[in-house]
């Protein structure tokens, strides 16, 4: 009997967030090994900090100064073991084969892509010498083809070379019909991968795609070898337990055990590219447990140096914190915590090809003044302090980040009951019968409110469902296990995707930093209905025509500007017309050992993305 | 009673192969879904050829009956080939190859044969479950006896207490309480247990020892609670029976009174929980396990059944099957060894 | 010392009694008379009744809502606490404190606690029943031995979650429709607990029933053509009571706490609906700061188990005649 089972489904923020991220905007980007500037910061921190305790010695010799000074430098391995723990435990070391975030996790100190976005969200070079551009001559003018130059020397952990025939085995892997691989959005559109040497990867697509930046970019799309998986390609991809278990990467450490569910040790890779890194001999990966355990491990014990995805309440971290041995750390991306308002009827009488479609429309939610006062009445900066801490922040929007795409039109700061319920009264919203639910026409304000179990949002339920009592409107809460929540049973009524409630609340974000396909899934044949199985995006069966219409624009329209207009006004027309309710925009907050230094929280790509650079400060 | 085992070992066939098909045809039934925690970025047309590739779009029958050949055919062959090739004991025998590569039994998280999980977690399960659970019956039925002689003294007052509190406080509280007393604040044990540590001396020894303290003491309370309650319990019932008069009479010692002639009464309840427990064993402990981050069966049947991967729960329910259906038949030849009065046939 | 009291049957004329010596007693009344000397089941009984009133009648001594929010006085603590730390956050209206969201923890306690003695009670009785019948049956008829038996095997070996899974997928709207949202939850979990933990109680009662059967004193009943029904309710039913008054003890404990498991699951109540059982779940990963939100609930379902077990205890020693003659 799992007691322990918070295991939410914590949908993965992994994207970019470069307002600039057309390549006519990207100014050209030199390869930097691996990080400098991040590097640089820590360094002249870690400097100043040795120079102020240096002040009172007196007998130290300019050579040992140096070599503390030099702290994170010197030969490989240098600091021994780094252990990590995932609170969800890591199954396979093939990100293609999985899509679970522990596991593109725990590869990525393995095997890496051709590019990476850092921690603001930009692209950087990683197993190439340039991002390709326009200006470059890396993206053909036509915007149809994406050149890249591998750099030269880069060898796989084997001792053997990297080259384009591998990149180009990555592609026809992961776009197996039979293979069933995760990542085949990454691929979308594609039409051929060419390799005219060893070092150059041509990617062509089947029309012009002002986003080349898909495939062989970012933690979900990595390269793999394909000397090792040659046997493992289609309906074979499962047999190969070996290489499934152990990929042969370019990344810093290589995989020396993994017990799948449990720990994963690493060591580092001798034939890693940069001189010096990692810093770290030895990794253990451990999976397991609860979030609690995993913050307790690194924040009080002392026992980890690092915990992912800390989904606490902040004044669980707040004490985890006084433990002294770690710090956590949050950063932020496209993920939304919102309130999907159901379209339709869920009404349990309605007959099982009818109920949640949009044969019924919603008795009541259809109205602006019950979602508007719905909306008015929840008080989301409380939310943030409850709930999330430093990892949230207040939104109205449905897209919050990238910058240039997030609207302004919506302020939602501030709680107003009294104007909720003055909306509802004067739409003809009163309670007639005293019981203190508002009805109109003999219809009644009540609903079920639905959503995964996690402590947080149990919480969240008890605040929202207070508050809308106060205005007249009644919510029963119920909370349903994460796997069959998220999952997609056609046979489960308590699937997000068949909403049988009337109004649900979950997370959701998009990979990358161009919202389009994620705007998507406000259009009117995206929603699940029994003829799709119950599957598609269309959560809350929003439909508007001029929503489609719009939409299509934004596919045909280029130029940063003029697509930011017209995703504010998709956004702003989704939650203007009862979509959802966005409440909190959320970060991802991890935690790392005071003794641990080089970590930069990345929410655009794998965490692990900059492990190379870690050291032992003491 | 032999002709008794070997029929039952018999019937238990066909009532081990209903079991597998109810276990199935339940599994089957149960809302879920495989791809529940790939994250929501993928779109449901990806999700669904992940799930093609699975095999979840063969009919139910297929799916049973591959899985039937898979783990009564093809992964004894395995498990032949290893016994013959590596294992100690008969690595001296000719090597047998009767595998030749047919798909093994794959769990849907992992895509790695279901049975390495099973052969990775098992030394863990018997080390703290085991252990645990041998700890356990060994303070129990002692605490039992005693509790019971001398019926309402102090100690039986105080082990009632205390067994009773130890019972009724959830592993999910009592294991991170210890860690916070024992870890967190005097810093004596681990509060994550290191399932790749390897002893081989006596200091790698004591390191083990250390981290199974923690998830030993809160398993071993639950067991000892259980069993000594129903060892004192038949116990009380004995010691008023007409032969202890009898025995007394006849000038036996107290001790042999006790602990020949009553014990031995008094056991059956005690062997039937006994009995019960040792297959949870192998279920292993599923709070504590993940609690202490102890890499058990319990803990791997957990995280299978969250991601829904039917082929992993299935066999490892199945494995739990087989040890339910073998201990209760052991228990019942054990009761016609106790009381020979009992015969089955 | 009450051998004397009992009527003897003796008839040797000049010492035949004219009448009877006292009043001919009951069994029930020296059953009573046995349990109520029992210290341990006295003090059970009076707190079990006790705690029955405090959740019953205890909204009307304490009408706090439970599920009121006020998010400006969360995080108090009991009021015990102002005797070591002037400084901590107390007050008489919240005179357990409350939670991190302001919810009175009193009420809570009072709420939660009819919620998880109710199903406690009902969870139990029903395993009990379902496990003693089966037990008697499996081992009184050996015809049905072999099913039951394979039948109890079937039940231990089905995974938990899933069966827990595909009986909300069933049940929970039928029920709900026809009991509305709480109390066919009620009937749901109820049935859950009691169907998955029967079993332990079935093979003790049948590996006792087996041993039983074979005493002379049954031979004895069936030699006078005792009917099998009164053979099992006269005979078997109370030499196998000590075992059934065990399983009770540990079933409740197990069904008070399953309940929380479940809502984890969201299988359970809903998660405005408290439980002692959710109560504590709730607030271990707080237990450093505020450790009376564990403790209180721990000790209500600990102490609420252990007056069981020693009432128990009582009705054991009580119902048992050789015990009762002392």
């Amino acid at each position: 009997m799992g007691v322990s089972d918070r295991y939410c489904c914590f949908p993965f923020a992994m994207g970019a967030m470069i307002s600039q991220c057309f390549p006519w905007q990207i100014q050209k980007s030199v390869k930097k090994t691996a990080t400098t500037d991040t590097k640089a910061v820590s360094n002249m921190e870690y400097d100043m900090k040795l120079r102020t305790l240096m002040m009172g010695a007196v007998a130290t010799t300019a050579l040992a100064s140096m070599a503390f000074a030099a702290g994170h430098e010197g030969e490989r391995g240098r600091d021994g073991n780094v252990s990590i723990i995932y609170w969800q435990a890591p199954s396979i070391l093939n990100p293609f084969l999985s899509g679970g975030t522990k596991d593109i996790d725990a590869s990525a100190l393995v095997v890496e892509p051709l590019a990476r976005y850092d921690e603001q969200g930009q692209l950087v070079p990683w197993l190439v010498d340039e991002i390709p551009t326009t200006d470059n001559g890396g993206v053909s003018p036509d915007l149809t083809s994406i050149t890249w130059k591998i750099t030269p020397g880069i060898t796989w952990s084997d001792g053997t070379a990297f080259t384009s025939a591998d990149v180009k085995f990555t592609y026809e892997y992961c776009t197996h019909p039979e293979g069933g691989c995760a990542q085949q959005t990454a691929f979308q559109g594609v039409t051929s991968v060419e390799t005219p040497d060893d070092l150059t990867v041509i990617v062509t697509f089947d029309k012009p795609t002002p986003f080349p930046y898909g495939p062989f970019v970012g933690g979900t799309s990595p390269i793999i070898q394909a000397a090792q998986f040659a046997d493992c390609v289609g309906a074979r991809a499962p047999e190969c337990t070996e290489a499934n278990f152990g990929p042969i990467g370019t990344g810093p450490f290589v995989v020396d055990n993994f017990r799948p569910n449990d720990v994963i040790q690493y060591s580092a890779n001798e034939n890693y590219r940069v001189e010096g890194k990692p810093a770290f001999a030895q990794v253990t990966f451990k999976g397991g447990g609860d979030a609690t355990a995993a913050g307790r491990a690194v924040m009080e014990t002392g026992e980890f140096d690092y915990a992912w995805n800390l989904q606490l309440a902040p004044d669980v971290i707040g004490r985890m914190q006084e433990g002294g041995r770690g710090t956590p750390v949050a950063g932020f991306g496209p993920l939304v915590e919102r309130i999907m308002l159901n379209w339709t009827d869920p009404n349990p009488n309605l007959s099982a090809d009818e109920r949640a479609t949009a044969a019924h429309p919603h008795p009541f939610l259809r109205d602006p003044a019950v979602y508007k006062a719905m909306s008015m009445a929840i008080d989301r900066p409380l939310l943030v302090e409850v709930g999330y801490g430093q990892a949230g922040k207040v939104t109205c929007n449905w897209v919050p980040t990238p910058e240039v795409y997030s609207s302004t039109t919506f302020q939602c700061d501030q709680q107003d009951l009294d104007g909720a319920k003055a909306m509802l009264e004067e739409a003809g919203w009163v309670d007639s019968n005293g019981d203190g639910i508002r009805e109109k026409d003999g219809v009644e304000l009540r609903l079920l409110y639905q959503t995964s179990t996690n402590a947080v949002r149990q919480d969240f339920q008890a605040l929202i469902k207070d508050w809308w009592r106060q205005i007249g409107i009644d919510a029963e809460l119920r909370n349903l296990d994460a796997s069959v929540f998220f999952g997609g049973d056609p046979g489960s009524p308590d699937t997000f995707q068949k909403f049988y409630a009337d109004v649900q609340m979950y997370a959701n974000t998009f990979d990358g930093t161009d919202p389009q396909s994620y705007l998507g899934n406000a259009l009117c044949d995206k929603a699940p209905r029994p003829a799709s199985q119950w599957q598609g995006e269309n959560i809350s069966r929003f439909c508007m025509e001029e929503y489609d219409a719009l939409h299509a624009t934004l596919g045909e329209t280029a130029g940063i500007e003029a697509r930011a207009e017209i995703a504010k006004q998709l956004n702003d027309m989704v939650v203007e017309n009862g979509g959802m309710i966005p409440l909190v925009h959320r970060g991802r907050l991890s935690a790392h050992s005071t003794t641990l230094g080089g970590v930069v929280l990345n929410v655009w790509d794998s965490e692990m993305w900059n492990v190379s650079d870690w050291y032992r400060t003491e | 009673m032999l002709t008794f085992t070997i029929r039952r070992l018999i019937l238990s066939v066909p009532t081990l192969l209903f079991i597998s098909l109810a276990i199935f045809l339940l599994l089957q039934l149960a809302p879920g879904d495989p791809m529940s925690q790939v994250p929501l970025t993928v779109p449901p047309e990806v999700k669904e050829k992940m799930r093609q590739a699975l095999g979840l779009g063969e009919p139910v029958h297929v799916q049973y009956w591959k899985w039937m050949v898979q783990f009564f055919w093809i992964e004894p062959q395995v498990f032949i080939d290893w016994l013959t090739r590596e294992s100690t004991l008969f690595a001296w025998l000719p090597d047998t190859s009767l595998y030749d590569g047919q798909l093994r039994m794959i769990s849907w998280q992992t895509r790695g044969p279901v049975m390495d999980l099973v052969v990775q977690s098992l030394p863990q399960t018997l080390w703290v479950v085991g252990m645990s659970y041998v700890v356990g019956v060994l303070i129990a039925l002692p605490i039992g006896i005693y509790s019971a002689y001398r019926h309402y003294s102090v100690f039986d007052q105080a082990g009632t207490f205390v067994t009773m509190i130890g019972f009724s406080i959830p592993p999910f509280f009592t294991g991170p309480l210890l860690i916070v007393i024992f870890a967190v604040q005097l810093d004596w044990f681990p509060s994550v247990y290191n399932t790749v540590h390897q002893v081989v001396d006596w200091d790698s020894f004591v390191i083990q020892l250390r981290q199974m303290i923690l998830p030993v003491m809160v398993l071993a309370l639950q067991t000892t609670a259980q069993i000594s309650r129903y060892m004192r319990s038949a116990m009380l019932d004995n010691l008023n029976q007409d032969y202890v008069r009898t025995a007394r009479a006849k000038g036996l010692k107290e001790g042999v009174v006790v602990m020949v002639h009553v014990l031995r009464n008094s056991m059956i309840p005690v062997i039937t929980v006994i009995a019960l427990g040792i297959p949870s064993i192998f279920g292993g402990a599923i709070i504590t396990e993940n609690v202490f981050k102890v890499n058990g069966l319990g803990y791997q049947l957990l995280i299978a059944l969250f991601a829904n991967d039917i082929p992993t729960v299935m066999t490892f329910t199945f494995i739990f099957a087989i040890l339910i259906v073998l201990f209760n038949l052991i228990a019942d030849v054990l009761y016609g060894v106790l009381d020979p009065r009992i015969r089955y046939d | 010392m009450t051998d004397q009291t009992e009527p003897t049957p003796t008839a040797i004329g000049a010492l035949q009694d004219k009448g009877p010596v006292s009043e001919p007693r009951n069994q029930w009344l020296d059953v009573w008379d046995q349990f109520r000397r029992h210290k341990g089941a006295m003090l059970g009984g009076g707190f079990l009744i006790f705690i029955t009133l405090f959740v019953l009648v205890g909204p009307l001594i304490w009408p706090v809502d439970a599920q009121t929010l006020d998010i400006r006085n969360k995080d108090m603590r009991p009021i015990y606490t102002a005797l070591w730390d002037s400084t901590s956050k107390v007050g008489w209206h919240r005179p357990l404190g409350t939670d991190n969201l302001g919810r009175d923890i009193l009420a809570n306690l009072i709420e939660g606690g009819r919620a998880s003695l109710a199903v406690g009670w009902a969870a139990m009785v029903l395993a009990l029943v379902i496990g003693t019948a089966i037990g008697v049956l499996a081992g009184f008829f050996k015809k049905l031995d072999f099913w039951l038996m394979r039948f109890t095997d079937l039940v231990l070996s089905l995974p938990l979650l899933p069966l827990l899974l595909v009986a909300v997928t069933l049940f929970r709207q039928p029920l709900r429709a026809n009991f509305g949202p709480e109390t066919g939850m009620f009937i749901l979990i109820v049935g859950i607990v009691g169907i998955t933990s029967w079993m332990q109680t079935a093979r003790i009662v049948r590996g006792d029933v087996l041993a039983l059967k074979e005493r002379e004193f049954i031979l004895a009943a069936r030699s006078i053509g005792t009917s099998n029904g009164k053979i099992i309710r006269r005979h078997l039913l109370p030499n196998v009571i000590s075992p059934i008054m065990v399983s009770a003890t540990l079933g409740l404990a197990t069904a008070i706490i399953t309940e929380s498991a479940l809502s984890f699951l969201g299988v359970g109540f809903p998660s405005d609906f408290p439980t002692w059982g959710k109560l504590l779940a709730d607030a271990v990963p707080r237990m450093e700061e505020y450790p009376e939100r564990v403790l209180l609930p721990g000790i209500a379902i600990s102490l609420t188990v252990l007056s069981v077990n020693y009432l128990g205890d009582g009705l054991r020693d009580a119902l048992d005649p050789r015990i009762r003659g002392r």
